[in-house]
């Protein structure tokens, strides 16, 4: 088993929740994991990203080839757009279509969604919506990314919802349950 | 007991395992980290009551007080870390070199953390140069696990070589996670001793002479250490006409392009002096080409023809191998190594940057609001920036900025400024900048009067990397007093929208005058108002 994964979103949006739930469920599958995170300047509202790599086998390199990952999770459109070259021919786009607008020049959503549907293999979400459909706040509009990215992770479902379980356990049951109906709500709307 | 840690906190980890009785440390990415780490364990150790052995890890005013005051823990026969970005060498430049002078009693790690690509610096100068510089010797992590190990090992040579060890690491090295398995049985912290010769300490130019005698004697006994080092080793191929040099974490990039698949010889770098004698072996294995693939600058390299025949041919960053610029990635060592990219999918060209920006709500933007217009009703005002969330005021929508160099650097490029005859000249500094560096330059005003208006943007914290404490909260009145800057142009505005023009009147009034002054806009910073707001509902 071998997954390289770009988790992209702007400072501050919280990509590195998802990698920590992934993380959690990877490491207790015995699975080797090697994260590549951003911190400092650009957390200020830049873009960011992080290359997550979980193997079966020991991993070298702390990031990603161009042209070698099987996933790309973004919790904004243009920002999954951005990691396209690093993207396998036959990978995967798990993406919020909520835009996150902090810039002067933001292209036009619609053709921005548009160049996403282009490519075969997408899941294009309305996370936020869907989170509160959940009865989840906003914030775990991640969660149901999360969710949507389950098929093409590698790993089972019911593993990722423990992962979610131990990751929130400290937070209490009412936030552990809301994250996990945020999970399914991104599960259920995804691609299987 | 394995853990999911940073490289940074595998090096903490590390550390206290191996018995640590102190971190010095000023914010910087990418080393970060390693102080809060060690931070955050001493809290947890506290708050559950165990009050045995604490490890000291306040933040230090500067990367310089960090060394000395590191040095003095290692002098009591303690061990010690100092910790910084690569930048922070410099301004510790004048401690670390001595201390190799002196050497050390208790073991001393100094970890500089380099950010090739200046992901969040203004600068990629390569640490390894101030280790050679030093003639100490130098470890670089190939990754998480190693950089634990390296700890306790580099303490231990420390302490048998009595010198300060260097230890080199890189963004991706400090800010990427994997397991690491930690030792079960953790050392206790060092005991008391005093020096054996407290005249290593005194670098009086007679005793100085004798030290640096013995450094210089030193060195066969680093470059052996170096030779016969676990952390480096020599792989002969089936086909050993090219070997590759890889350092630090360049191995990784190599080994992840199926490396094996070429049959060349494969020499691993991860302590220095370089190890000669490996280099050696392989050229007397056959070797004709070497491919050099470092983080950084071409520290090796460089070194590399000196080591070999001419009939070898070096090849790396200097030759257009590898980039001369910006830190390795797969891509660019699979180039080097000479085979076919990936098959990849064009950029989307909808895609535009996306610059980092200050927060919506700081008073940094309250502060610029005030300051551009004021500045406008000047012919030629020039405001002198520095280091710090703050400089983001050059980029949209303030455009602020005329300077940005190094800490502290606003103060006293605005006083030479103004020497020269400009007016309005103005510096923004931030608290900690301002206490890191910005006082004895303030101090440079006082004495000769310079008109200038050094605003310092006081958000209460050290803002950039994350909010850390800063050295001179709540005294910054009282320290610019004492250096002397008269009361009544010392002056406190708070940057709300609201307070707009009182603070234009401020600023106006403190140009207009012809000497010293300091206008302090303080509003602590929206992103440690929200976390203390949460920590108090709690």
């Amino acid at each position: 088993m071998k997954k390289d994964i770009i988790l992209a979103g702007v400072g501050g949006q919280g990509i590195l929740s998802i990698a920590t739930v992934i993380g959690e469920a990877a490491l207790h599958e015995g699975l080797y994991l090697k994260q590549a995170e951003v911190h400092g300047m650009s957390q200020r509202g830049g873009d960011v990203q992080s290359n997550l790599r979980l193997s079966s086998e020991p991993i070298n390199s702390d990031l990603i080839a161009r042209g070698g990952a099987d996933i790309i999770i973004s919790l904004e459109p243009m920002e999954a757009l951005r990691y396209v070259p690093y993207l396998k021919t036959d990978g995967w786009i798990v993406t919020s279509s909520v835009p996150f607008v902090n810039i002067p020049n933001y292209p036009p959503l619609e053709q921005l969604l548009e160049h996403i549907k282009a490519y075969p293999h997408h899941v294009l979400l309305d996370v936020e919506a869907l989170a509160k459909q959940a009865g989840a706040p906003a914030q775990a509009a991640n969660m149901v990314l999360l969710g949507a990215a389950i098929p093409m992770l590698g790993i089972d479902y019911q593993k990722v919802i423990d992962g979610v379980k131990r990751v929130f356990a400290k937070k209490g049951d009412d936030v552990v349950g809301k994250n996990l109906a945020a999970v399914e709500a991104g599960y259920a709307n995804s691609v299987k | 007991m394995k853990h999911l840690l940073l490289g940074d906190e595998a090096i903490a980890q590390g550390a206290l395992d191996a018995g640590l009785s102190g971190v010095y440390a000023y914010p910087g990415t990418p080393s970060t980290e390693i102080c809060e780490y060690i931070q955050s364990v001493e809290a947890k150790k506290l708050k559950s009551g165990d009050t045995q052995s604490p490890v000291f890890c306040r933040w230090a005013t500067n990367e310089k007080t960090a060394m000395e005051a590191a040095l003095g823990m290692s002098y009591m026969g303690k061990r010690a870390i100092v910790c910084m970005k690569h930048v922070g060498m410099n301004v510790c430049a004048d401690a670390f070199m001595n201390a190799a002078i002196t050497g050390v009693n208790g073991g001393l790690i100094v970890v500089a953390a380099d950010d090739p690509s200046m992901h969040s610096s203004q600068n990629e100068q390569d640490s390894r140069f101030y280790g050679k510089f030093a003639m100490i010797p130098t470890f670089e992590p190939s990754n998480q696990q190693e950089a634990y190990d390296m700890m306790a090992a580099a303490f231990e040579l420390s302490e048998n070589q009595h010198t300060p060890i260097l230890l080199r690491i890189t963004t991706r090295m400090a800010h990427s996670r994997a397991v690491v398995e930690t030792v079960a049985q953790k050392q206790e912290q060092k005991s008391i001793s005093y020096p054996k010769d407290v005249k290593h300490f005194i670098l009086l130019p007679a005793f100085a002479k004798r030290n640096y005698a013995e450094l210089v004697e030193a060195q066969t006994d680093f470059l052996t250490l170096s030779e016969q080092s676990r952390f480096n080793s020599y792989i002969r191929g089936d086909n050993p006409k090219t070997l590759v040099v890889a350092c630090g974490i360049g191995v990784n990039y190599v080994k992840e392009n199926n490396f094996e698949k070429l049959g060349w010889s494969l020499i691993k770098v991860a302590q220095y002096p370089l190890p000669v004698g490996l280099i050696q072996k392989a050229v007397s294995d056959g070797a004709e080409r070497v491919i050099v693939v470092e983080e950084g600058q071409p520290v090796v390299e460089e070194l590399m023809h000196g080591l070999v025949p001419s009939s070898v041919k070096v090849d790396g960053r200097l030759t257009g191998c590898l980039p001369r610029m910006g830190e390795l990635s797969p891509d660019s060592v699979r180039h080097a190594l000479g085979l076919e990219p990936l098959t990849q999918k064009p950029a989307d060209d909808m895609v535009v940057a996306r610059p980092p920006a200050l927060c919506q709500g700081c008073g940094h933007r309250d502060m610029y609001a005030a300051l551009n217009e004021v500045a406008r009703e000047y012919d030629n005002s020039r405001i002198f920036g520095d280091i710090g969330c703050y400089t983001l005021g050059a980029l949209s929508p303030f455009h602020a900025l005329h300077s940005c160099v190094e800490m502290g650097a606003s103060v006293t490029m605005a006083k030479g400024a103004a020497d020269a005859g400009q007016f309005p000249a103005i510096a923004v500094i931030g608290d900690s900048t301002f206490t890191h560096s910005g006082i004895t330059g303030l101090l440079d005003c006082v004495n000769s009067n310079s008109n200038v208006v050094i605003l310092i943007s006081d958000n209460l914290t050290t803002g950039m990397t994350g909010g850390q404490d800063s050295a001179g909260t709540g005294r910054l009145e009282q320290i610019c007093y004492g250096v002397g800057v008269e009361k009544e142009h010392v002056r406190v505005v708070v940057p709300l929208p609201k307070n707009m023009e009182e603070i234009k009147q401020v600023l106006r009034e403190e140009i207009n005058y012809n000497g010293v002054s300091v206008v302090i806009a303080r509003r602590e910073c929206i992103q440690t108002l929200k976390r203390h707001l949460k920590a108090q509902k709690k």
